[in-house]
């Protein structure tokens, strides 16, 4: 049978469309970012009309998902792990209200924090929303866990969370597509009392969720996803998701017998686990994550049988490997060449000729005049301005928080309160913080660095720049004439200090768009427009 | 068999592309294939690197444990000291010359000539040069295919089926010049293998 090479992410996508979906619903994020434009170039979309157009932000996106399944058809969400505390409360009570069509959350976390600000574990959400969680480990095991989260969502009448870890969403291996199968037919049923979380019906819909938690561990209990290795030696490995791979290599390369528990999906099934425990005299607990469910075994069993992050038999933090695996089941380190001094680190920055360059040049020199020279910003390419030779940019907490941040900071008397953000930050979080300072008159100086596209996750497009930025600002009730617009160029240097100090002077709400396309994206969109499109 | 081959460089100097060739021709060979890619900030000019582990068996792991990979590919020669800790004991670098630097404190190259050196009979290839012959300096990562194929269970043939799948949507004249380098890259590591024995 034909093998196809696809990232993690792209297995989610190919098994989604085989599960028959009729709409994917993201805001892109490392490394989850190939689950949709994999959708979007895909054949079926084209064909089938799929929805695959980002949304706004992660909350957006899962809502709509919700909304597609409401009607009656599979929908499938797609986001890093951070984007789900965007989405956070829509994705908690629609455990509440449960599902029509095949509902799936794919999150892609983001240990050792490759590209993200932490590493928090998306399994505590499945948790705290109290649905099955999916922790494939292989390419195929993802493809395949895909479609049957989307037979669990619609038996269950529950939204499934789907986790990978970036090592997984980001590497290849060969999978073998099954018999897609097609979309829902459009089919809403009116039920408020399900979908209309006032109290009453909120606390019936809460019951039926917690009724259905022993059926979910039953269910774990007869997965595929689920099962063990059986080994003679007295030490077992309970390995979730990923961590498979790497017990298993460890059991091959360095020929250790030990029993290995498989785990990818929860709720944990124990029986699976007590038998292990019955196997073994010592477990490891291998998680890539946070040591969620090694906390619960330690209640659960003898705490002084097990091993993992938390008694430092594995790092705290950071991703597993299968060598960490391996020491922690007492097999030697390897001697290994030593990285010579010279091997100075090659630190990312903004690529030559980027806009972002010459606008925080200009307001470097701006700032220089100033006593308090902090400005707050944001996640994209911009936040490279941090590192040298800019450092001009002091703060990057949230998507969204440079405006709100500067308007707190302004609140309690910092002035210039001075924050930068981009195009597709501003539309995906940004907004609602500049309606908080309209409001108050706060006196805060919002530049808007629009390249025209969400470059850092590869130019997708923005949901709003030129002039539809123009008109949201507008709309928002900043003033016409504090919302000016600067093109950052070399030669526009004088120019846009000019206007940068003006605005930054000004004691009220003002926007500076600064508009320049992203020189990748643009390169880009002609290769594009010269050549065929990739063939999937 | 299992080669394990850690390919690296900087963002924008085509590693993928190398991977993803060697992806093919592996496929075409019915064996298992496990690549491991880096997306993300580290493009900007930063440093990259793929995990390529390929085999007749079953691969379990998409990472290289470090001290076993059995080449360091890389497009960029102090990029292939950056992973030193993953070359086996009998491992080999092969590695372009040309040095791209965008960070302070770049050592001289003569320093990382004499480090890569250290590590046995690197293949040190003037991938910029050769890939200008074939045609464009954007082929060097060709270039460097060529060089690391006799190190690869790979046959040739099937690694430039491979090239043509891969740039075939780019036209004809590409695919030719891309093959041009690869071939100029495996004709140098041939002759370094006789030069050294
Ligand atoms: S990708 Fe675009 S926005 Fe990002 S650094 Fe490069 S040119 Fe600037």
């Amino acid at each position: 049978m034909k093998k196809h090479l696809l990232l993690g992410a792209e297995a989610i996508a190919a098994g989604a469309l085989d599960a028959g979906i009729s709409g994917v619903y993201a805001y892109p994020g490392t490394p989850s970012t190939e689950i949709t434009e994999y959708i979007q170039k895909s054949r079926e979309t084209a064909e089938r009309g799929i929805h695959a157009t980002w949304s706004a932000n992660e909350k957006t996106a899962y809502e709509a998902a919700l909304g597609m399944s409401y009607a009656g058809k599979r929908a499938l969400s797609a986001m890093k792990h951070v984007g789900l505390n965007v989405a956070a409360d829509a994705f908690i009570n629609s455990a509440i209200t449960g599902v029509n069509g095949g509902l799936v959350l794919a999150v892609a976390d983001d240990p050792s924090m490759h590209s993200s600000q932490n590493e928090q574990d998306s399994r505590f959400y499945g948790r705290f929303a109290m649905v099955p969680v999916l922790e494939p480990a292989s390419q195929q095991d993802i493809y395949d866990a895909t479609i049957s989260a989307f037979d669990l969502s619609e038996s269950l009448k529950l939204p499934v969370l789907l986790r990978l870890t970036t090592r997984l969403a980001h590497s290849r291996a060969g999978v073998t597509r099954a018999m897609p199968r097609g979309e829902n037919p459009l089919h809403a049923e009116y039920a408020p009392e399900r979908f209309v979380l006032m109290p009453y019906n909120a606390r019936r819909q809460y019951e039926g969720l917690l009724g259905k938690q022993e059926p979910l561990e039953r269910l774990s209990g007869s997965s595929p996803l689920n099962r063990m290795i059986p080994g003679n030696s007295s030490t077992g490995v309970l390995a979730c998701g990923i961590a498979f791979n790497y017990a298993m290599e460890a059991k091959k390369s360095y020929g250790l017998d030990i029993s290995v528990l498989k785990i990818g999906q929860y709720p944990l099934p124990r029986h699976l686990v007590e038998e292990l425990f019955a196997r073994c005299e010592t477990v490891l607990v291998a998680e890539e994550g946070y040591p969620i469910y090694e906390e619960l075994l330690r209640g659960w069993f003898d705490d002084r049988n097990i091993r993992g992050r938390l008694d430092g038999a594995l790092p705290r933090a950071g991703e597993l490997t299968t060598g960490l695996l391996a020491e922690a089941l007492g097999v030697k380190r390897r001697e290994t060449a030593t990285v010579p001094d010279i091997v100075v680190n090659r630190p990312p920055g903004l690529c030559r000729g980027c806009g972002h360059r010459d606008l925080f040049e200009a307001l470097n020199r701006v700032m220089e005049g100033f006593e308090n020279r902090h400005v707050f910003s944001d996640i994209g390419c911009y936040t490279l301005g941090a590192l040298p030779p800019y450092n001009a940019i002091h703060t990057c907490v949230d998507m969204g928080a440079a405006i709100t941040m500067a308007k707190g900071a302004s609140d309690a008397g910092l002035r210039p309160a001075v924050c930068v953000i981009g195009d597709s930050t501003f539309t995906h979080s940004g907004m609602t913080g500049l309606l908080d300072a309209v409001n108050e008159r706060t006196p805060i100086t919002v530049i808007i660095a629009d390249n025209d596209t969400t470059a850092m996750t590869g130019g997708q497009a923005s949901a709003a720049t030129g002039s539809k930025l123009h008109a949201i600002c507008r709309g928002l009730g900043v003033a016409e004439n504090r919302i000016r617009t600067i093109i950052p160029l070399k030669q526009n240097l004088e120019k846009n200090m000019a206007t940068l100090r003006e605005e930054i002077e000004f004691p009220g709400v003002s926007v500076v768009l600064a508009v320049r396309e992203c020189i990748e994206t643009a390169a880009r969109k002609k290769r594009s427009s010269g050549s065929k499109p990739a063939n999937q | 068999m299992q080669y394990d081959i850690i390919v690296s460089g900087v963002g924008g100097q085509g590693i993928l592309s190398i991977a993803a060739v060697i992806d093919l021709a592996a496929l075409h060979c019915g064996l298992h294939i496990h690549q491991a890619e880096v997306h993300g900030m580290s493009q900007r000019g930063g440093a990259v690197q793929s995990h390529l582990r390929i085999s007749d068996a079953e691969i379990h792991s998409g990472l290289i444990g470090e001290g076993t990979a059995d080449i360091i590919l890389s497009v960029e020669p102090l990029e292939a000291l950056r992973y030193l800790h993953y070359l086996a004991p009998e491992g080999r670098i092969v590695t372009a010359t040309e040095t791209v630097i965008n960070m302070p404190g770049y050592p001289p190259f003569e320093l990382i000539e004499a480090e890569l050196r250290r590590t046995g009979s690197p293949v040190l290839v003037d991938a910029a040069g050769l890939a200008r012959e074939a045609g464009s300096a954007r082929t060097s990562n060709m270039v460097m295919l060529g060089a690391a194929a006799p190190f690869i269970a790979l046959e040739q043939d099937i690694l430039e089926t491979g090239i043509k799948e891969l740039f075939e949507a780019k036209g004809e004249t590409i695919v030719a010049m891309n093959i041009d380098a690869f071939r100029k890259g495996l004709a140098f590591s041939q002759e370094h293998i006789i030069k050294e024995s």
